[in-house]
């Protein structure tokens, strides 16, 4: 089975390297929905930096919702998806792999590039730390939620737009916890309690999501 | 144990055995929840006395408080229903679940407006980012995510299996998200205590209130019961039976 299943976490990683540019899409969105924010207020560096945690974090979010629309789209076009549920491996399994590599080709990216957008939010380069750890733990749980809300909308022809509707009330929490502990560690205080609920919100993610992510694949399949 | 004392629970899951029932019980519901709000309002709008601290604003609190508590309750009740309907393929469950939905969410809709139209005049402004403002208004986003996933297939049956699934992850969310909110910000009153010796509600309060909690979730059953025949006509709209029901 670990072999089946690291299979398709290397079919899943191939495909995303075939497709680079594809790749660069949510990045690209992050940095720029990062940047509207001291446009629309005011580029003062008091202002940015009492703001940062926040404009990080929602851009964050919002750019790991739209990588995610795509994340059974073409699977569920060419049939593979067919294909998995039909196999002999528990598809729980199967799209908690589909729900990883995804993290790795569009959440991983993001994390990465969160300092840059710290850096140009003038958020003190000393809490860094805090804001990449919170981003990670944070959007692993948004990859889960943000599968579910793909995998109820993969059939529908308006999916796009319903997709984030489903999803964004359930994220409220991660945004919550998230932009806290980035905030509490710019201003120098124990960002640790935030972190821990994040972490636990991806125990508890890791735990339960691929169940309701398989049983919304199934009800897409069979409409 | 006799195994068929619970066999009258089969009943429901028969159409036209629920479209009667439902037929049959709204009409008591409607009626009481009349007589029991006009009770309730007359109680809490004359001779309540005004809140020594509140004046006579307090008063919205026969709307609010009732109205709160149907838009949390209707969501358990789309839950269960969702899940009875996953787990045991009973597709009035599903029809339960759908009928209930914009009722609960017309409740949290009715608790925003009533909540805020107090605010203004106790807090000074209409709207603040409080936690039960803001868990209240998240509950009605996972309505309308509900009522809209529903209706995005064009196949109900689909429908009703995928906002299933969705009101289930909603509810496992929903404790999550309100302790969030109740941590990140809390400026709204605590809970009051109702009974007992150390009751923080005068009598002549409490008794309205207590009608009008009554009558409004009289009202929620009436509403529920209509919607649940309306539901099940379009559903089974070309089964035989329905043609004899509406002749």
């Amino acid at each position: 089975m670990s072999r089946a299943l690291s299979a398709i976490v290397g079919r899943d990683l191939r495909l995303a390297y075939r497709h680079r540019g594809e790749l660069a899409t949510p990045v690209i969105f992050f940095v720029m929905v990062a940047s509207l924010f001291p446009l629309g207020l005011s580029p003062r560096p008091e202002l940015l930096s009492s703001i940062a945690a926040g404009v990080v974090w929602v851009a964050a979010l919002l750019a790991g919702l739209i990588g995610q629309q795509t994340l059974f789209k073409s699977d569920f076009e060419d049939g593979s998806l067919e294909q998995l549920l039909l196999g002999p491996l528990p598809l729980e399994a199967v799209v908690l792999m589909r729900v990883t590599t995804h993290w790795l080709t569009t959440g991983l990216p993001i994390v990465i590039l969160s300092p840059l957008m710290g850096l140009l939010m003038a958020y003190p380069s000393e809490a860094m730390g805090t804001l990449i750890l919170s981003l990670t733990l944070g959007t692993a749980v948004l990859s889960l939620l943000g599968a579910v809300g793909a995998a109820l909308t993969v059939g529908l022809r308006q999916g796009g737009m319903l997709m984030p509707v489903l999803t964004l009330p359930l994220a409220v929490p991660v945004l919550i916890f998230g932009a806290q502990a980035a905030a509490q560690a710019a201003h120098g205080e124990d960002p640790a309690g935030a972190l821990y609920l994040l972490a636990a919100m991806l125990v508890l993610g890791i735990t339960l999501a691929p169940f309701a992510i398989a049983a919304a694949l199934r009800v897409s399949l069979e409409s | 144990m006799d195994k068929h004392s619970w066999a009258w629970i089969h009943r429901f899951a028969s159409p036209p055995y629920l479209y009667r029932v439902a037929g049959l019980l709204t009409p008591w519901f409607a009626w009481s929840s009349l007589l029991l709000m006009a009770i309730g309002l007359y109680g809490g709008l004359w001779t309540s006395p005004p809140d020594y601290q509140q004046g006579d604003g307090f008063r919205i609190i026969y709307i609010h408080v009732p109205s709160a508590y149907l838009s949390m309750m209707c969501y358990g009740l789309v839950a269960a229903a969702s899940a009875i309907g996953l787990i045991w393929r009973l597709k009035l469950a599903h029809a339960v679940a759908t009928a209930a939905a914009p009722i609960g969410a017309s409740f949290t809709f009715l608790a925003l407006v009533t909540g805020s139209l107090w605010g203004k005049p106790m807090w000074g402004t209409y709207w603040v980012w409080d936690a039960r403002l803001t868990s209240e208004l998240i509950l009605l986003f996972l309505y309308f995510g509900f009522i809209a996933l529903g209706r995005a297939y064009e196949d109900f049956r689909s429908g009703d299996r995928a906002a299933a699934v969705l009101a289930l992850v909603g509810v496992v969310n929903l404790p999550i998200i309100h302790y969030s909110v109740v941590w990140w910000s809390s400026l709204h009153q605590g809970s009051t205590r109702f009974f007992g010796t150390d009751a923080e509600i005068a009598t002549s309060m409490l008794i309205p209130l207590l009608l009008m909690l009554v009558g409004f979730t009289c009202l929620f059953a009436a509403c529920l019961l209509k919607r649940i025949q309306v539901e099940i006509l379009e559903r089974e709209r070309n089964a035989a039976w329905i043609a004899e029901v509406l002749t």
